[in-house]
């Protein structure tokens, strides 16, 4: 499998980037850790004429705390989201989602940038980014804008990027301290996309739900903000019938295709027992 | 298309060539470095058998451009045993445990192992089962793998191996 021929172009910051993409047009693509799409481009499902690596621009990569946030930069890998100190003391939501995410090799190289800005439904971080609010860094022609993760996310593979734009960083408020968290995945292997997966990310105060966020991995054409499901929990003491109605209104939202990893209601239902497992698992660790 | 400059290092040997940006470090391994230890086996990043060490990384090598390679430090099959011949504790482990039938997976497997003993020089079986996950062996079901890693982690510690109970 060999993929067309390309012109491959190297540039070291972020201008030169996004002057390359400019130049280049629309038939070239920004290329990240790869693994989205060299595989596309080995099928010749793509063929960009031109590829812009973004691999060694310095400015794209590491973990730094402004104020009160967590900015990540787009070529952070998921192998360094997993033994990074900020990431593991403050958001570790993050690393347990890496750590289900491909296989080692592939977290050695794949990004966490190129995981969410390219708008699969079948990628991990965009319904945790939802879950914790983060903002998105674009940079383009016209300077660089903000977009909120809960509304960057538009079909499958459609987002609210514009061509010629980049994903530069990644900022999330940080969470409280004490908060609690739990990403349940199921997959029918090692480097499987989600049959269906949820995240949670909590804060409990006497037993007490003081805040929480849900968000649902590859179970429609975008990843899901469980709002509904989030008003219900939200004040509770997650008394199993209140659970029971957030699990079935988190449910009603999900649309998934049937296909290899089951029939559309099974993966509904797996939307709801990962849920019910992420609540549990983030309640048990919330303290306060 | 015009061909890139590129400049690596593959077992300590400085290499230079001009690629077509389309060459896939795999093939450029094997057909142009003639070192045709990483194996191409799904072409498609699942199966780990053209695994090679970049950097201190395990990185598929059928999933890489040889251009995202340029200025790397490569390590392959090829480079993990001495000069002189004298096998690695790994290759001398998966001969003595029995890590293959085929053959076919262990340069990926070896090349993946021996990062994993230099992250982490005595893993639980467990914690090798999943530094592995992304190497795929269709004849041995692993027991021996893992066992040949285990073996070789304790080789390298300068402890006795010792067998977990079944």
């Amino acid at each position: 499998m060999i993929p067309a021929n390309f012109a491959y172009h190297r540039p070291s910051t972020i201008e030169e980037a996004v002057g390359l993409l400019a130049s280049l047009g629309e038939e070239a693509r920004a290329l990240a850790g790869g693994f989205s799409l060299i595989p596309m481009m080995k099928l010749r499902l793509a063929a960009p004429e031109a590829l812009v690596d973004l691999s060694r621009i310095a400015a794209l990569k590491g973990v730094r705390e402004e104020g009160p946030e967590i900015v990540v930069g787009a070529m952070t890998t998921q192998h360094q989201l997993m033994s990074d100190p900020i990431i593991a003391a403050k958001v570790p939501l993050i690393p347990e989602t890496s750590a289900v995410i491909a296989d080692p090799q592939i977290r050695y190289r794949g990004t966490l940038g190129g995981n969410v800005a390219n708008g699969d439904p079948g990628n991990d971080m965009p319904a945790v980014m939802m879950t914790l609010d983060a903002t998105y860094v674009l940079a383009g022609p016209n300077g660089t804008r903000s977009v909120k993760a809960r509304g960057f996310y538009e079909g499958a593979y459609f987002t609210a990027a514009e061509p010629g734009e980049i994903l530069t960083e990644i900022r999330i408020p940080t969470p409280a301290p004490g908060a609690g968290y739990a990403y349940e995945k199921l997959k029918r292997k090692v480097g499987d996309y989600a049959t269906a997966a949820a995240a949670v990310q909590l804060t409990m105060k006497a037993s007490t739900v003081e805040t929480i966020a849900i968000g649902l991995t590859n179970v429609s054409e975008t990843p899901l903000l469980a709002q509904d499901a989030m008003t219900i929990l939200a004040g509770s003491r997650l008394e199993p019938e209140v659970v029971d109605r957030a699990v079935a209104a988190a449910e009603a939202i999900t649309n998934p295709a049937s296909d290899g990893r089951g029939p559309a209601e099974y993966r509904t239902a797996m939307a709801g027992i990962m849920l019910r497992r992420a609540l549990a698992r983030a309640a048990s660790r919330a303290q306060g | 298309m015009s061909k890139v400059h590129v400049k690596l290092t593959v077992n300590g040997k400085a290499h230079e060539a001009l690629v077509e940006p389309r060459t896939l470090l795999v093939h450029f391994l094997r057909e142009d470095l003639n070192l045709t230890g990483a194996h191409v086996g799904c072409e498609t990043g699942h199966c780990g058998a053209c695994t090679v060490d970049i950097d201190g990384m395990s990185v598929k090598s059928c999933t890489m451009f040889a251009v995202q390679a340029d200025g790397a430090d490569i390590l392959t099959i090829e480079g993990v045993a001495a000069p002189d011949g004298t096998l690695h504790a790994l290759q001398e482990s998966f001969r003595e445990m029995h890590g293959l039938q085929c053959g076919y997976c262990t340069p990926g497997m070896i090349v993946r192992a021996h990062r994993l003993l230099q992250e982490n020089p005595r893993p639980t079986e467990a914690e090798i089962r999943a530094g592995i996950a992304g190497n795929l062996c269709r004849c041995t079901g692993y027991q021996n793998i893992v066992k040949a890693i285990q073996h070789a982690a304790a080789t390298l510690a300068g402890e006795p191996f010792q067998e977990a109970a079944e």
